[in-house]
């Protein structure tokens, strides 16, 4: 299927939870509501000729003029051979959204990813602790306004640029 | 510690809480298992992962696109030739910049070498951490050559910058292309002394042969990808599936796992799914060297490069499978976002699940099977 066809389907089947979607570029996505994404993904996966069986990759953009975190999904099907890019729009204050580990496994690694760099709440997440930072860590590093804590454990993370030093 | 009810004997049992690395000689790199065990058995092994966390993806939105492709080198250092045509492909794309052909060979050629020296490293520490020890001297030696080679083709050993958006940074000349045929001819055979000396030894496979069996289903919903995928019996290759590059003018198969020893999708599987893939890549080298063509090496790029706005994602078949980079741009001459997807990031995360009811002897036999590696967890 190509990824009109893959819409329509998702559309006759969630009339009015998924919508936008832009078939004129790269990579063909479609926007889909925060609630309904658990139901989503498990009929992408089960569906009759969808047959998505894996999370490529699952993501997310960080929007600040917008005010929105968007997640990305992107899911794939080997035996079908086509692709889909799924988005979900939070909003950037409390950006939450129901977890997929139910339907992938290899969310609860994405997610966690996720909720570390970008502060993304995964509800329903059965370990949702931060897995490349250590836990004391504060902010969200992807972020685009992010700014570093000066220091960490009273070890400074700046530090005086080399060039300066050799010109002094 | 937890203790469990006395057995009627007197005797106690107590689970055990071990911290398995950073700095274990198996880990491949710096990663951590808190590992709990009852005796010689695994409860739970939880991986720590992060130590080398260089953050990668930040410096993305930093640089501009051609600036960024030596940091991509650092993603995955055994196989950084994988993470440069990977961006450059991606840049590429949203561009709608053309690759010359001589530097689409260039690529592959490049793209297969370090291949085999990457499975060398994969196999040889295998082989060690099961206690083999000769046979890693063996494989590194042989990767020595592909470094120099290496060091030929583009002036560095492990972190290239070779692959540039457009093309490859210099051409490849034929001095090079003989000395890769000779070694070309020289590694046949060794594969086959690798194989007499270590993939055939008893020990080796009875440690290995049905030791943390992946079924089709559990690779799906992990997305292990690469050869960990392959042993499970799933035929699926980007380069055969999803073609890019010259691939589909070339002639090679797709090894998979068939439960030569034990079970499929079995440790030994992956594993010897690795040592087939060599092959195939001695096969896939010695076409290209053949069906080279005249040209530049490398298109007109502006330097100033400017992709309109918009999103892509690349894929290219590394040697620790499926590596994606779904760049973002705002039109702008820096990325707006850089995603960095690796094989052993999707691997790591299984260890857990697979982890439970194994000896502890089989946890370093599965680490070392589904050949993680830590800057590749972490980026």
């Amino acid at each position: 299927m190509d990824a009109k066809e893959i819409y329509a389907a998702l559309e006759k089947q969630f009339p009015g939870k998924v919508r936008d979607f832009k078939g004129e570029v790269l990579e063909p996505y479609l926007t889909a509501d925060d609630d309904s994404i658990i139901e989503v993904c498990r009929f992408l996966r089960d569906g009759a000729g969808l047959n998505f069986e894996v999370l490529s990759d699952l993501t997310a953009l960080d929007w600040p003029k917008e005010e929105k975190i968007q997640v990305v999904y992107h899911l794939f099907s080997y035996s079908r051979n086509h692709q889909i890019v799924i988005k979900v729009d939070l909003p950037r204050d409390n950006p939450r959204v129901s977890t997929v580990e139910s339907v992938w496994k290899v969310a609860n690694w994405f997610e966690r990813e996720v909720f570390d760099l970008f502060g993304v709440i995964f509800e329903g997440h059965s370990d949702l602790r931060r897995i490349m930072l250590p836990e004391d860590w504060t902010g969200h590093p992807l972020r685009k306004d992010y700014v570093e804590q000066e220091e960490y454990d009273g070890i400074s993370t700046q530090r005086a640029p080399l060039v300066e030093k050799l010109l002094r | 510690m937890n203790e469990t009810a006395p057995i009627e004997t007197g005797f106690y049992t107590e689970d055990m809480t071990i911290s398995v690395g950073p700095q274990h000689p198996s880990t491949h790199g710096v990663l951590r298992f808190v590992v709990k065990t009852d005796g010689e058995v695994i409860s739970e092994a939880i991986p720590d992962v992060g130590y080398l966390h260089r953050s990668i993806e930040k410096i993305g939105e930093k640089v501009t696109y051609h600036g960024y492709v030596p940091y991509t080198d650092r993603a995955d250092y055994l196989a950084a030739m994988f993470a440069n045509q990977a961006f450059c492909m991606a840049a590429e794309k949203l561009a709608g910049t053309e690759v010359t052909r001589r530097g689409e060979f260039c690529r592959v050629i490049a793209c297969e070498l370090n291949r085999i020296a990457s499975h060398l490293i994969s196999v040889g520490t295998f082989g060690q951490d099961i206690g083999a020890m000769t046979p890693f001297v063996h494989a590194l030696r042989e990767r020595e050559t592909i470094n120099n080679l290496m060091e030929e083709i583009c002036g560095a050993r492990l972190t290239y910058n070779y692959i540039r958006i457009g093309g490859v940074g210099y051409d490849i000349f034929t001095e090079t292309c003989n000395r890769i045929i000779e070694f070309l001819d020289h590694f046949g055979p060794i594969v086959d002394e690798f194989n007499r000396l270590l993939s055939g030894n008893k020990i080796f496979i009875e440690r290995l042969a049905g030791v943390a069996v992946v079924s089709k289903e559990e690779a799906f919903s992990y997305n292990l990808v690469g050869p960990n995928l392959r042993g499970s019996g799933i035929k699926w290759d980007i380069r055969r599936d999803i073609p890019y590059s010259i691939y589909p003018e070339l002639d090679f198969d797709v090894p998979i796992g068939t439960a030569q020893v034990g079970t499929l999708g079995d440790s030994f599987d992956r594993y010897w799914v690795r040592i087939r893939e060599m092959q195939e890549s001695v096969k896939i080298l010695r076409q290209c060297l053949k069906m080279m063509p005249k040209g530049p090496a490398i298109a007109k790029v502006p330097k100033k490069f400017r992709p309109p706005a918009g999103e892509c994602y690349a894929r290219v078949e590394a040697p620790r499978g499926d590596m994606g980079f779904y760049v973002v741009s705002d039109g702008s001459e820096y990325p707006y976002r850089v995603r960095i997807r690796t094989g052993s990031y999707t691997a790591m995360s299984i260890i857990d699940k697979l982890s439970k009811g194994i000896m502890v002897a089989d946890l370093i036999a599965l680490i070392g099977s589904l050949d993680v590696d830590a800057p590749e967890i972490d980026r």
